[in-house]
């Protein structure tokens, strides 16, 4: 019986790793549905870009306010999970702070009181967030978007994060030989009076109480994650990494188009000759469903953890347009759920739902209101790219449906006759030069 | 008008067997509109008085196709990208300077997959290495103590990270260079990119050029500088809405350094 706690210990873990195991698998099954893109690229500057942007938070003290608050508990969750490390040895082994025997009285000190002053910082940082999306009501948490599931997602994780480290700071101050060695309990000294008036038995319960709390929440919240807008604490790693390096403005050239173009041109191609593939189905072009972006841009949708600084950036979301390229995020992460869930209803094949993105989930007006202006791209943390979504579903409804805006449609005509956007001709380009 | 300009063309010099040390890319905007064509001008008669060795394409040149791209008709973008290589290339052009950053990025970024590589240059980068070189003095002139708060064309600035060349030039004016709260990376949009100029706004409660205005006029500007013809054209409208025309003027970084020169 002596190995019981022991053996739970394990079978908590196995049963919390393994079900998130299972779910990271089916994330990545969903990311692999879109569209293969050749991202080997120059690997010195995508690591470069990972260790600056994702692991150096380059981009979150644009904002200094909750760039800083974001450090603290960014900083603080990394450090405070060597504590965590710790837990699962000590659960396995039924030992107790086995760090300690290892790295003696003092380092275990420094280490311990560094986690605690993390962890009241952490609060500190969560309360203020707590603040901001609740009390202050920040314009950029309060979007139609925001209503519903990703207001409560919000809140859940900073409860999550205030419980866990409440947790943290009680299973210290109610550890009597790890307060009477008084080396590393910065902050639990001063809470571990509240239970001074406890029998040594009932101290020692909550001690272990909160210890098994402790280690259950964490594996609740890791299992929490793949339900969760939380995601990003885990993909902003690949997915800085395998983010844009070309420069802002250019956009693909689709390649399915370039081969007709060139075929167009070419004064020797044979009109009528039979396609070289006649069983291959044709291309096609940009994107009304997930399955027809690639697989960055779905990485894209999971990174997404909806702090809505591309949406308060951009200039038609700022003027009272529908479109808010948090949404385009937003929306693409959730018909790609919705497609996972039917592929996993169906014995591992997808039935025709009769939904897409396009329409069912992105109008035609959110799409035509994009500037282009790279402002949501700019202003991302983790290196999200809502501009191509938009680019693609666009290319989709031009080329594929011919349903472009009319002036836009006089427009193109203008350009394909005159070769300028307005009706001029071409012979008259060079007026201006005589021009007084 | 003091002097004609001289703009030779690309067809021109090629028959006199001469290749000039840049393409002046004029583009639709500048060739047709005619508060743009007051740009071109002023840019050529800085290369006039450069003694700069360039050529423009003239009825050769057309859409670069960046608004058919943006629009989504990537078709239409090839066709124009390739006819125009077909030019560019025929004519052995090596650099090509514009006055346009939206043909600036397609030029730069898009074009070199299709076939087409050149060195391309925004005409706020090719003045300030005139200036550089020697070849060009700015001097402030009228300008001189102005305050100038400069827009930044979001296909010069955040698309392709050139912030300071136009300020560089600016400051060449002895003038009071002030920022608007939305500045060079977090620059707001005029509104017209992405083909918006060439349609309606989808239904808001303002137009973008309106809320980028009042963000330039917070600063108390006596000029608002520009280095797009199609943000020129925004800032310029959103002015008059404002009823401020009297007092503020939109002028390109070109306009401003020619006209200090009284060019």
């Amino acid at each position: 019986m002596q190995y019981l706690p022991n053996i739970l210990f394990a079978i908590a873990l196995i049963l919390g790793l393994g079900y998130f195991g299972i779910n990271v698998k089916k994330l990545i099954r969903n990311i692999k549905l879109g569209q293969d893109v050749d991202v080997s690229d120059d690997k010195n500057q995508r690591f470069n870009n990972m260790a600056r942007i994702a692991l150096g938070q380059s981009k979150m003290v644009v904002r200094p306010i909750a760039g800083l608050m974001h450090i603290i508990v960014y900083v603080g969750f990394v450090i405070i999970n060597l504590e965590v490390l710790e837990i699962i040895i000590d659960g396995l082994l039924g030992t107790h702070r086995i760090f300690l025997g290892v790295l003696g009285k003092s380092l275990y000190g420094i280490f311990i009181a560094s986690f605690e002053a993390l962890a009241v910082l952490v609060l500190f940082a969560v309360i203020v967030f707590w603040l901001r999306r609740n009390i202050i009501k920040l314009k950029r948490f309060m979007s139609a978007e925001m209503k519903g599931w990703p207001e409560n997602d919000g809140n859940i994780i900073l409860y999550f994060e205030v419980i866990l480290m409440c947790l943290f700071l009680t299973m210290n101050a109610t550890d009597l030989p790890f307060q009477e060695m008084n080396s590393g309990n910065l902050v639990s000294q001063f809470i571990a009076p509240w239970f001074s008036g406890f029998t040594e038995g009932t101290i020692h319960i909550i001690e272990r109480s909160a210890w098994w709390l402790h280690i259950i929440g964490i594996l609740i919240f890791l299992n929490y994650l793949y339900f969760s807008k939380h995601l990003h604490i885990l993909l902003a790693f690949p997915n800085t990494y395998f983010g844009k390096l070309k420069p802002k403005g250019e956009l693909n050239n689709l390649e399915s188009v370039t081969a007709e173009v060139k075929l167009m041109m070419d004064p020797d191609a044979d009109p009528f000759a039979a396609p070289a593939n006649p069983d291959t189905i044709p291309a096609k072009f940009g994107a009304s469903d997930v399955t027809d972006l690639n697989w960055v841009q779905l990485l894209n949708a999971y990174t997404c953890t909806e702090c809505g600084r591309c949406t308060s950036e951009c200039p038609a979301n700022q003027t009272g347009k529908k479109l808010s390229p948090r949404k385009i995020m937003m929306d693409t992460r959730d018909r790609l759920e919705e497609i996972g869930k039917n592929i996993d209803a169906n014995g591992g094949t997808f039935k025709d739902d009769g939904k897409q993105l396009l329409n069912d989930y992105i109008t035609p007006e959110e799409l035509w209101a994009c500037t282009s202006c790279n402002a949501c791209v700019e202003a991302c943390p983790v290196s999200i790219d809502p501009l191509s979504i938009i680019i693609d579903m666009r290319r989709y409804l031009v080329m594929e449906q011919s349903a472009a805006p009319m002036e836009l449609n006089n427009m193109m005509t203008n350009v394909e006759n005159n070769g300028a956007p307005w009706p001029y001709n071409q012979m008259d380009r060079l007026n201006w030069a005589n021009e007084n | 008008m003091s002097e004609q300009l001289k703009v030779p063309t690309m067809a021109q010099l090629m028959a006199e067997g001469k290749q000039p040390e840049v393409l002046f890319w004029v583009g639709c905007a500048g060739s047709f509109d005619d508060r743009a064509k007051k740009i071109t001008k002023a840019f050529v008669k800085l290369l006039n008085r450069a003694n700069v060795n360039f050529a423009v394409l003239g009825t050769e040149e057309s859409c670069t196709g960046d608004p058919a791209k943006r629009a989504g008709n990537e078709f239409l973008f090839q066709m124009q990208a390739v006819t125009n290589i077909e030019v560019l290339n025929a004519y052995e052009i090596k650099t090509v300077v514009t006055t346009c950053p939206h043909c600036f990025n397609t030029l730069k970024n898009e074009y070199p997959s299709l076939g087409g590589s050149y060195t391309v240059m925004h005409h706020t980068q090719f003045l300030k290495n005139l200036l550089d070189e020697g070849r060009l003095s700015i001097e402030g002139g009228q300008f001189k103590g102005k305050r100038i708060t400069f827009h930044d064309p979001c296909y010069l600035g955040r698309a392709n990270n050139v912030y300071e060349a136009p300020r560089d030039l600016i400051r060449k004016l002895d003038a009071e260079l002030v920022e608007m709260k939305s500045c060079k990376s977090r620059g707001l949009c005029c509104g017209a990119g992405g083909a918006q100029m060439f349609k309606d706004a989808e239904p808001g409660n303002k137009e973008v050029n309106i809320e980028r205005t009042e963000q330039a006029l917070e600063t108390q500007p006596e000029i608002i500088a520009a280095g797009c013809p199609f943000c020129n054209t925004m800032m310029t409208d959103g002015v008059k809405n404002k009823e401020k025309e009297g007092q503020i003027k939109v002028m390109d970084v070109a306009e401003l350094i020619a006209n200090a020169q009284d060019l």
